[in-house]
């Protein structure tokens, strides 16, 4: 008979980024069932509503994550000014879809690189992460932070882009995608990159769909799902498709990612020609009082903004749902009959991010 | 399917200089915008108080009659909110972080005595001043008292 065991994953292992637990069932090598438990880094952010005002609640949010925190800056912010009807200008909606595009594609080469560690492909990790400085560069330039940025308030944004600055952007996109295409055969077509990835960790789109996942990792088992379509921010002015990818597995999300990145410096270039010229950010007065609920795309995936206010400074409630949340389940599928070899690679192409999850 | 086709790419690196800077040895710079710690120009300060309430980390702290402005480093999370709310405008944000320190200190900043005695010499002549117009109030209710 088969003998099982329970072999214990995380939270310290050397290739997760963060602090996830996994209790994984196995029986010789193959997993059979795979238990996750999170809660490693909680810090308490959303009930921080309770001693901090809304404004100061933005540079919380924005501090939930270290690498999608624009988004979440953003997205509270919406949804605030949903609650208090503030229109706001529509530069700063074309600021805040170039930086969301930038982040989106400082956090994806974060991602090839973190994948290439995953299997084993240390070089090619390092070559993502050398492009990806460049984008951290132009961030500093124009926001003042790496990868957290604090532009966003209540209303608007905080900082312009100069015509230089938009210069220094676009002479960076330029060189990124040149840098990129010589990296996307080795991802997409070199032989031992393909056997780590071409049908490893399956997930069907009836799978997928069952189990309500999100972003890129739905999109890779044919799901047609991205936020940005709902058109908040520049989106509805910007003209893109929805990647998807059908094959479902490992290879299809590293697809759907690197095409992504190609996708969001095409959308940037449009933002950038098409920059409106007005104010930064419109006049807010008062408290906000009702409710609001907003949808984003993030790097990951759908992100959720829920906040309550009742017209003093201090909100009701403010509770954010991560991407990384709705594909826990997912990634408990997908390791289902996986080997324990690729259980690091599994964990990795959901692009976890914990510290979001667990706020 | 394609067999070793990064040979080209790690050729390539071989001969292309480092893209790293060799800090400390090569200074480190930063772009104009860049936040790293706040500088107070503290003789501006009038002590209201502002930067305090708005800090969200609670890092800093003043005191209006000793005029001394208070910041703990270790809690600045360099967000800026108080450089946005002070209405003198005399926080800023500079570039270039902070060193490392072995110990949780905060950093006090003292107005120079000049100003401290220009402003305590101020304050006295306002309590003065006051002080003159409530003798005054009180003179012109007595008379008024004796009219009657
Ligand atoms: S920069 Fe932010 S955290 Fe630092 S003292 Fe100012 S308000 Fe507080
Ligand atoms: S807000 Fe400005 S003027 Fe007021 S106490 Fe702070 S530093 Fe001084």
């Amino acid at each position: 008979m088969k003998k099982r065991s329970i072999v214990p994953y995380g939270p310290q292992h050397p290739v997760l980024p963060e602090p996830v637990h996994l209790d994984l069932v196995i029986e010789d090598e193959k997993i059979i069932e795979a238990v996750p438990s999170i809660g490693f880094v909680h810090r308490g952010l959303e009930s921080l509503t309770a001693k901090r005002d809304f404004n100061q609640m933005v540079y919380v949010t924005e501090r939930v994550c270290g690498i999608c925190s624009f988004g979440h800056g953003f997205g509270y912010c919406e949804a605030v000014e949903d609650i208090m009807d503030i229109e706001v200008p529509e530069r700063a909606k074309y600021l805040r879809t170039i930086w969301f595009e930038l982040s989106r594609m400082h956090s994806h080469f974060l991602w090839l690189g973190l994948l290439a560690d995953g299997f084993g492909f240390e070089n090619l990790f390092y070559q993502c992460w050398r492009i990806r400085e460049k984008i951290l560069d132009v961030l500093s330039l124009t926001t003042g932070g790496r990868v957290i940025f604090s532009v966003n308030k209540i209303g608007g944004v905080m900082r312009d882009i100069t015509p230089e600055m938009a210069v220094a952007i676009s002479e960076m996109l330029t060189s990124v995608r040149k840098e990129l295409k010589d990296i996307v055969p080795i991802f997409m077509e070199d032989a031992s990159v393909k056997r780590r990835l071409v049908g490893v960790g399956v997930l069907s789109k009836e799978q997928a769909h069952e189990l309500g996942c999100a972003g890129p990792f739905a999109r890779a088992s044919g799901i047609e799902i991205d936020m940005r379509k709902l058109g908040y921010a520049a989106y509805k002015d910007l003209d893109f498709d929805i990647i998807t990818s059908n094959t479902g597995d490992s290879y299809g999300r590293c697809y759907v990612r690197i095409n992504e990145i190609f996708q969001s410096i095409d959308i940037i270039r449009q933002a950038l020609g098409k920059l409106p010229d007005t104010e930064l950010a419109a006049v807010v007065k008062g408290n906000p009082k009702g409710e609001s609920f907003i949808r984003i795309e993030q790097p990951r995936g759908e992100a959720i903004y829920y906040v309550r206010a009742n017209g003093s400074p201090h909100l009701d409630r403010m509770r954010v749902r991560t991407p990384t949340f709705a594909n826990l389940a997912g990634l408990c599928e997908t390791l289902k009959g996986a080997d324990y070899a690729d259980v690091g690679l599994l964990i990795l192409t959901i692009d976890p991010c914990i510290s979001c999850t667990e706020r | 399917m394609a067999i070793m086709n990064f040979v080209p790419t790690a050729l390539k690196n071989l001969f292309l200089k480092p893209v790293t800077t060799s800090y400390p040895l090569e200074p480190a710079e930063y772009p104009e915008r860049s936040r790293g710690h706040i500088r107070i120009s503290i003789d501006d300060c009038i002590g209201c108080g502002m930067c305090t309430r708005a800090c969200p980390s609670g890092a800093l702290s003043v005191n209006k009659n000793a005029g001394t402005w208070e910041i703990n480093r270790f809690d600045c999370v360099v967000c800026g909110y108080c450089v946005e709310k002070c209405p003198k405008k005399c926080l800023f944000m500079e570039k270039g972080y902070r060193t490392p320190d072995t110990q949780k200190a905060t950093e006090t900043f003292t107005k120079s005595p000049e100003v401290l005695a220009a402003e305590e010499a101020k304050r006295k002549e306002a309590a003065e001043k006051a002080a003159a117009a409530k003798a005054a109030m009180a003179a012109k209710k007595a008379a008024e008292e004796t009219k009657k």
